[in-house]
Parts: structure tokens; C-alpha cells; sequence
């Protein structure tokens, strides 16, 4: 063990001297704020839908019979031709009109090289607009969502929650089995030029959002 | 001796300055009023607010309180992931640490999310000696860079600087000599830029804004997506962290994770949050290295009373809204962590004798506290500190504390309070002193009491004191 | 009820006319006031600037002097804000139990003027009138620190006569914080010219406030410019009366 852990492990303990010893938790957290939401089932995918769009991202809704057909329409409006997907990625859900190219470990510039993506999902928040990706069903590594300029991502009414406590109370498992997660609140943008937003950064620039009505 | 967190000229020396720089002022007025409207509207859209509050206060407290439980529960969740800790007790030795990492595999070049604990320990100028390039990747963070600068501000550290401004500094650096001041174009401009160092960076470097000692989990927000490819893309991944970073459970995610979008950019949620454990085989950083830093921390937590700066999760909401730093910027502070809460833990982080113009950069209104996400109680901690700085100059500073007119002229008016008829007399010496210098109104006083005259008049004291027209009242 | 006069130091020697107004007040709705003659000052200068032990000495002082009384009254909310949020923590720094208690015995009997009127009398006309065009300044010691909210607007709204005009910003620091306003005075000043413009803004003839302090900060420079307008503090207005106006 380093001479520097146990050095700064002997302030820590030092500069706590007045804390009773015992090492048990002695502040108790109040969780007073909104942990289940009150809303109803159309409430919440509605707020979700309107505030994921209130980020510059097209949502569109669609019953769970005409996915593939949406799917088809909206990579056919914005002209994807390499579309990324995940491997796990439901046949169904692949249009015939594009060149998939099934994540295997692509390089950076395979995917910088594509037009866009094509996943599911983990969650979505309709408090934040929120959608949640932990790497599971359908959504394959981080970087298929990273490098591409466009993400088309499927989320279904089930998977959305209305509050950000909920959420992560879904996510914990998850996180203590060591997947990565990424909270995706709209297309990437900076407000560091005299503070206006510019859209567009890194990151997808463009997102769209299909949600799913079973 | 940390250049970066000492300021080389006290406060009272730098704001005046400041003050006189007109375009600053006018940026500075613009984007605070800006940012504190959008934080208010998002606050108040939430009922439970105030309960977030209190979470939110109580978490890093508890946080503080066992922490040295939590930062070995911490290590052990990274090292069960595959991750590898290292502790660093001050920002030499985390620069030797993380210069080694990246030397002994043989790379010159690193990519960089924004970190203000980097700034802390000067890693990039660290890493530069050794022939190691680090690579800016915010947008602000580039500007800076490029421009050869420093940040004046925690969130917007370009803040200082209008869009000609930068236009010029991207002409120049990116040789693009036809580049307009349209932000649009700007941006673009940087991403081209930067996407190029993405795709071919072997080594990324990176804070975090919370570790989770429960899972291991470390959490990176941001805006503009060049953090998730600094900690996606590239082989090897550098995490430094305070050490006051590490929060007890996942479960308190769900309420920082509320509290820091909407006091920060006044957004219900930032567009992009990283949460990685360790190592995860096919997916990112086949290396993780986290880098526990101390340099000062446990100073502070050695004080019952200051240990509560710890807790911030570097919102700055408070610089956004305290009237002091909206009028002078973060320059004039001279240390990495301006405004409010900068002015609570550079003092402790360095010793109150290294920044005590710091406390009192303050008219002690209030406004902070009230927009802290996690309740630190920033006036009081300013007036302590501001204890901390006269005690030690009285006690510590030989015959200059004990001569110091200003102590002389405390000491002198708390012993005139301390007796009835000596305060009394005082009065009454005041009355007949002022002649000289009334004319209806006092214009001109002397001494260190000339700022209030140069700028304001003072009426003149009246004949009759309260108490002197309540004891004739008696009388009658 | 035995109600004592906290007159702050500095009201005792350059604002007598503010206790006047706070004695006619409460007399005039039927209460005897006292003053204690052995008050000075609470600390608040000193233990604000960092002269801590200093305080302690004064702060004894202030829970003996007004320990026998069941209403303290103040006309300053930052001198009440002082004894009621700063005197316990001034009685841990000095480790003194005994101060600590007193302070907390007292402490709930201490109130300043407008909230006196109207959380413990429960009164919200006063009788008043003062048919001048004013704007109302809160300080920052009265909205966070004893939390009095609108109290003084309440009182102001029923005053015969008042022209009463809101203050833009209102809630933003007038610039002064004590050893603030010299030390740095560059800052403060900055502070003060926006306050000063929003006051002139409002076109009003008068400024009035809970407290002479920021009083004494924003009059002095009204009164430097030449501007026209006068600082009142809120218990001169709400002591004039038509026949005995202010």
C-alpha cells in the first residue's frame, strides 16, 4: 500500500476528530422529495414526448405495427444510407433500403464514416426528457452512439418513467454490475459563445425518437 | 506554494481594476442575469425543490463526515471493476502520477475534458514539461487555450470573451483566415477541429463531478459530447478527483443529478451524462486509472465550521448571482475557484495567511446560500474565515498584528462599547470633533474611512443623542 | 408586557429621530416602552469583520442588559439578525455554555420593528400618514436572514396617503456590508450606482427601509449627486401622523 493512501487516509481521520466514533452513518437523509410520480400512464409519455422535443430532437409516435415502417420513412428523409446497429438489434426493425453495418468492434472511422444509428433503449424520463442508454438489449457499445452524426433511437411507452428517482431506481442493477450508462437530454450543444445555445457539437447532432405503443 | 490557487494580488488591489473594464463588465452583467433567470425558472418548476435541498445538503454531509470509510469503499468498487486508484496528497504528485501513466506508454498527446481540479494541480503545464501535449476538448476550455489565457468563470470559462473575440483566436490557430463571428460557425470550426484529436487519442483525460462508493460508479456531466468521446474512444482513461467528490450510494445520484443541471445551466437536465464503472470488456477504456487527489482538501475538513465548502458540486449558481463577482469577474479573485465558494475554500485549501483578502470579497448579502443546491452556508463560513484571518494576524503575525491600525482602532471601539459612560463620552467627543469637518453633511473623512467619502456623504452627527434626548424626556 | 428600546449604536448617534419615531410609535398604540441606558452595542461590526473574541465581551453584555425583558424592539434587522442567528455561534466559538443559553432564552423575544407590529400585536394599520411618493428597499439581513418577507410593504400599504412605488431589483444588495463599503469600496460603490438608478427610476421623493445602515450607504450618495431624494427610515413614516407629521 502506498505511503501517500495511508498518509492522506491518517488527515481524513484526523481532521475527524470530532465525529463521534462508531463509523456508523449518523445523519439520517430525508428523502422527502417526489420519489413515485402521481401521474398517469398518458401524462408521462405525453411530458416525455413534448420535452425531448423541446430539445430540438424529432419525436414522433408510433403504434407497435407500423414501427418498421416508420423506421423505413424517417432514414429514408434524412438520406442514411450506412446505418450502425447494434448486433442484437431486431431484424424487423431493419429497413431494406440501407447498408447496415452490424456492430462488431468497428473502428472509430468505420462509424465517423457512417450516417447514422439505429437503437433502442434502456429508459427514458419524461420529467427531463431524458433517454437512458446502460448498454443492454439493443443498444450495443457506447461509441455506435457516440461517433455517428445521427441517432434514431426506438423507446417504448413501458420504458418510460415519469421522475428521475424512478429511473435510477430501475438503473441500479445495472450500475452495481458495472455496465456504463449515458443520460441523453437532446443533441449535443454549447452555450459558450456569449451564452447563446448552438446546437451541434460533438455527439449526434441530429436525434430522432420513435416511441412505441405496444 | 500553488500559484493557481494563491492569489498574487488581494482582492481589494484587483477588484478596482476589474471594475474598469467596461466590456467585461457588460459580458459578465449580461451572462449572469441570463443564467440566474433560466436557474430560477427550472427551480421553481419543481415542487419538491426545497426537499432536494435538504437531500442534497445531507448526502455530502454525510459524505464529509465518514470519509474515509467512503473513499476506501470507493477504492474497492473500482478495483473489483478493473480499475486501478492511486492517491496523490498534492497536485506534484498527482502530476508525477498521471505524467508517468501516460509516458510509459509511450504517448506524447492527450485529449482532455474540462476540469477545474486539473487547473488546480496545472497538469496541462506539468504534462507540457514533459514533452506531453494536452489537448483541450470543451469548447471554452479550447478558447482559453488557444488564446494562451485563463478561466475566468467555473461553468463558462470563455465568459470574458465576445464572439470577435474568439473568431480571432480560431483564425489564427486553425488557420482559417475567412472564419466569421456567427456561433454556429464557430462551433463548427472547433469540431472539425477536435474531432480529429478524438478519433486518433490514445490516452484520455478527465474529472468527475461524483464517485459512487457503493458501486464504483463515476459520473462525468457535460454539454457538448466531448466528454463521452474522451471517455469512450480512447484506450486508456485518467480520472482525477478531490477527494470530497465521493457520495455514499447510487441511490444519491437521483438527487444530484436534479440539483446540479438547473442550478448550473438552468436546464432540467445537461444533453450528456457519463456513468462507467471500471473496466467493461468491448466497450470503452480497455485501462481505467482514477487519481485521488488531497492537496489541501483535508485541511478544510479539519475545520467543523469550514468543512461544509467541501460539499460543493461546483454548480455555480453562486457566482451567477452574487453582485460582487457579476461586477469584477473571476480574475480578480486570483484563484481557480472564484466568486462565492472560491472564496470559502481557497482560504482553507492554502492556509488563511496565503488568501485572506478572500473573505472579505463579500457585503455578506446572502445570495448565494440561497441558490446553493446543497445549502452551504456560505456567509457564515465567509465570516469565520474572516475570524480565522484576524486571529492569525493578531497571533501570529509578531508587532505587525499587534500595531495594525486597524486592530488598534477595533480593539479601541470595543472597549469604548464595553462601559456605559466610556461610550458615552465617545459620543459626545464625536459630536464636538465633527466640526471641523461638517458643513451640513461630512464630505471628506480621513484616513482608511476616506473610501466611504470619496464615493458618498455622511450626515452630520446630530446635537443630540438618542439617549440624550430620552434622558431629558425622563426628566420631565 | 415590558417592551425595551434595542436602539443600535449607530441610531443612538446619527439617527436619534428613527428612536423617537419607534418611542411615539408604540406609545401611540397604547404600549410603554423602556430604555435600558446601559446598552452600547450588539457586536455586529466587530464580529462580522472578523474581530470575534472581540465580540463575546459585548455579547454577554446584551443578554444581561435585556435578559428581564419580554419584548426586545429593534429598528434594525441586521443588529436583530446579530443577536438572534450569531450570538449562539459566537458563544460556541468562545466555548461559553452559559452565553449560549442566555442567548437562546432571548433570542425569541427579540424582534425587529415591522414584524413586532404585525406577527406580535397582529396590527397592520398603524394610524399613519404620509402623503409622500416613496420606494421601499428590503435589506438583505431582513429577506435572508429573519426571513421578514413583504412585513414592511404590508405596514407602508396603509399609510394615508402614501404614494407607494415597487423598486425595481428591489431584492438585489445595496452595496454596503458593513467594513465592506470602505474596504472595499471601489466594489461597493459599483453595487450602489445600480441601487441609486433604480431608485431614481421609480420617481420617487423618498427611500425608505427597515435599516439606517443601508440608509446611511444609499442617502450619502443620493446626496452626493444631488438627486433630489431623501432616505426615511420605514418607523419615521409610520410614525408621522396628520397631525404630527414627519
Amino acid at each position: 500500500m502506498s505511503a501517500a493512501r495511508e498518509d492522506i487516509l491518517g488527515r481524513v481521520r484526523a481532521a475527524l476528530r470530532d465525529i463521534p466514533a462508531g463509523g456508523e452513518s449518523d445523519v439520517p437523509i430525508p428523502r422527502d422529495y417526489r420519489r413515485h410520480s402521481d401521474q398517469s400512464r398518458d401524462d408521462v409519455v405525453d411530458r416525455f414526448a413534448t420535452r425531448v422535443a423541446e430539445y430540438r430532437a424529432t419525436v414522433r409516435r408510433v403504434p407497435a405495427g407500423d414501427l418498421p415502417a416508420a423506421i423505413e420513412a424517417i432514414l429514408r428523409d434524412r438520406n442514411v444510407r450506412r446505418l450502425v446497429i447494434p448486433d442484437d438489434l431486431p431484424a424487423a426493425w431493419l429497413p431494406g433500403n440501407v447498408q447496415a453495418l452490424r456492430d462488431s468492434l468497428l473502428s472509430a472511422g468505420d462509424l465517423d464514416a457512417a450516417d447514422g444509428v439505429l437503437t433502442g433503449c434502456a429508459a427514458g424520463i419524461a420529467e427531463t426528457g431524458t433517454i437512458i442508454l446502460d448498454g443492454g438489449s439493443r443498444q450495443g457499445r457506447r461509441a455506435i452512439t457516440l461517433v455517428p452524426d445521427y441517432h434514431l433511437c426506438i423507446v417504448e411507452e413501458a420504458q418510460i418513467v415519469d421522475l428521475v428517482p424512478e429511473a435510477f431506481a430501475r438503473l441500479h442493477d445495472a450500475a452495481a454490475g458495472g455496465r456504463p450508462i449515458t443520460l441523453i437530454s437532446g443533441p449535443s450543444a454549447t452555450s459558450d459563445i456569449e451564452l447563446r445555445r448552438v446546437e451541434g457539437v460533438h455527439g449526434p447532432r441530429a436525434l430522432d425518437v420513435l416511441v412505441v405503443r405496444a | 506554494m500553488n500559484i493557481r490557487l494563491q492569489p498574487s494580488v488581494p482582492f481589494e488591489r484587483a477588484a478596482p481594476e476589474a471594475l474598469r473594464n467596461t466590456q467585461l463588465r457588460r459580458n459578465l452583467a449580461r451572462a449572469t442575469s441570463t443564467i440566474r433567470a433560466k436557474r430560477a425558472q427550472v427551480a421553481a418548476e419543481l415542487p419538491d425543490w426545497q426537499a432536494l435541498r435538504d437531500a442534497g445538503a445531507r448526502i455530502k454531509e454525510e459524505s464529509m463526515r465518514h470519509l474515509d470509510r467512503y473513499l476506501l469503499q470507493l477504492e474497492e468498487s473500482v478495483q473489483r471493476a478493473g480499475g486501478t486508484v492511486h492517491w496523490a496528497r498534492d497536485a506534484a504528485e498527482a502530476n508525477r502520477i498521471i505524467g508517468d501513466l501516460v509516458s510509459a506508454r509511450g504517448v506524447d498527446e492527450v485529449i482532455k475534458v474540462k476540469s477545474i481540479t486539473s487547473d488546480e494541480i496545472g497538469l496541462n503545464d506539468a504534462l507540457a514539461s514533459r514533452g506531453i501535449r494536452a489537448i483541450e476538448t470543451d469548447l471554452a476550455e479550447l478558447i482559453i487555450q488557444l488564446a494562451g489565457e485563463s478561466s475566468s468563470h467555473i461553468l463558462v470559462p470563455a465568459i470574458h470573451k465576445n464572439r470577435a473575440e474568439i473568431r480571432d483566436v480560431f483564425r489564427g490557430s486553425m488557420n482559417l483566415p475567412d472564419l466569421s463571428d456567427e456561433p454556429a460557425e464557430l462551433a463548427e470550426a472547433a469540431r472539425l477541429y477536435l474531432r480529429r484529436a478524438f478519433l486518433r487519442a490514445r490516452i484520455g483525460i478527465s474529472g468527475a463531478n461524483f464517485a459512487v462508493a457503493e458501486t464504483g460508479t463515476v459520473c462525468v456531466v457535460e454539454s457538448e459530447g466531448n466528454g463521452r468521446m474522451c471517455l469512450t474512444l480512447p484506450r486508456t482513461l485518467i480520472t482525477l478527483m478531490g477527494i470530497e467528490k465521493v457520495i455514499p450510494a447510487w441511490q444519491d445520484l437521483e438527487v444530484l443529478l436534479q440539483l446540479l443541471p438547473r442550478s448550473s445551466t438552468g436546464e432540467r437536465m445537461n444533453p450528456y451524462t457519463s456513468l462507467w464503472t471500471g473496466v467493461r470488456a468491448g466497450d470503452g477504456p480497455e485501462e481505467f486509472h482514477l487519481v485521488l487527489l488531497d492537496n489541501g482538501r483535508t485541511n478544510a475538513l479539519a475545520d467543523p465550521a469550514g468543512r461544509q465548502a467541501l460539499h460543493c458540486i461546483r454548480c455555480s449558481a453562486c457566482l451567477n448571482v452574487c453582485p460582487v463577482y457579476e461586477r469584477v469577474g473571476g480574475h480578480a479573485y486570483g484563484s481557480v475557484y472564484p466568486g462565492p465558494i472560491g472564496a470559502i475554500i481557497t482560504p482553507q485549501l492554502v492556509g488563511i495567511e496565503h488568501a485572506s483578502s478572500l473573505p472579505y470579497a463579500s457585503s455578506l448579502c446572502g445570495a448565494c446560500y440561497e441558490v446553493c443546491p446543497v445549502k452551504i452556508n456560505i456567509p457564515d463560513v465567509l465570516v469565520h474565515l474572516r475570524g480565522k484571518a484576524v486571529r492569525h494576524h493578531q497571533d501570529e503575525d509578531g508587532i505587525r498584528g499587534k500595531v495594525d491600525p486597524e486592530n488598534a482602532a477595533m480593539r479601541l471601539m470595543a472597549a469604548i462599547f464595553a462601559e456605559r459612560k466610556r461610550y458615552e463620552r465617545a459620543q459626545r467627543l464625536a459630536q464636538i470633533g465633527q466640526l471641523p469637518l461638517a458643513r451640513g453633511a461630512i464630505t471628506r473623512l480621513p484616513g482608511p474611512l476616506a473610501g466611504w467619502t470619496a464615493m458618498r456623504d455622511l450626515p452630520a452627527i446630530p446635537k443630540q443623542t438618542f439617549r440624550q434626548w430620552w434622558m431629558r424626556r425622563e426628566q420631565r | 408586557m415590558r417592551i425595551a428600546l434595542f436602539i443600535t449604536c449607530f441610531n443612538d448617534t446619527l439617527f436619534p429621530q428613527t428612536g423617537q419615531a419607534v418611542v411615539r410609535l408604540l406609545e401611540r398604540l397604547g404600549h410603554q416602552v423602556e430604555f435600558p441606558l446601559e446598552q452600547t452595542c450588539c457586536g455586529q461590526m466587530h464580529f462580522n469583520s472578523g474581530y470575534q473574541r472581540e465580540a463575546v465581551p459585548l455579547a454577554r453584555r446584551f443578554v444581561h442588559i435585556f435578559a428581564e425583558y419580554e419584548a426586545v424592539i429593534s429598528p434594525s434587522a441586521s443588529c436583530v439578525g446579530m443577536v438572534r442567528d450569531a450570538y449562539p455561534r459566537l458563544a460556541d466559538l468562545a466555548g461559553d455554555a452559559a452565553l449560549r443559553a442566555d442567548a437562546e432564552a432571548l433570542a425569541p423575544r427579540v424582534w425587529e420593528l415591522s414584524e413586532f407590529l404585525i406577527r406580535k400585536l397582529g396590527i397592520e394599520d398603524v394610524g399613519a400618514s404620509y402623503p409622500h411618493r416613496v420606494t421601499y428597499h428590503p435589506t438583505c439581513h431582513s429577506l435572508r436572514v429573519l426571513h421578514l418577507g413583504d412585513m414592511p410593504l404590508h405596514l407602508l400599504r396603509h399609510v394615508r396617503g402614501i404614494d407607494l412605488v415597487e423598486l425595481p431589483a428591489a431584492v438585489e444588495c445595496c452595496g454596503f456590508g458593513g467594513t465592506f463599503a470602505v474596504k472595499n469600496a471601489d466594489v461597493s460603490m459599483a453595487m450602489l450606482t445600480d441601487k441609486v438608478r433604480h431608485i431614481l427610476d421609480t420617481g420617487a421623493e423618498v427611500c425608505t427601509s427597515g435599516d439606517n445602515s443601508c440608509l446611511l450607504h444609499i442617502g450619502g450618495a443620493l446626496h452626493r449627486q444631488r438627486a433630489g431624494v431623501r432616505t426615511v427610515h420605514l418607523a419615521e413614516i409610520l410614525a408621522a401622523t396628520e397631525e404630527r407629521p414627519a
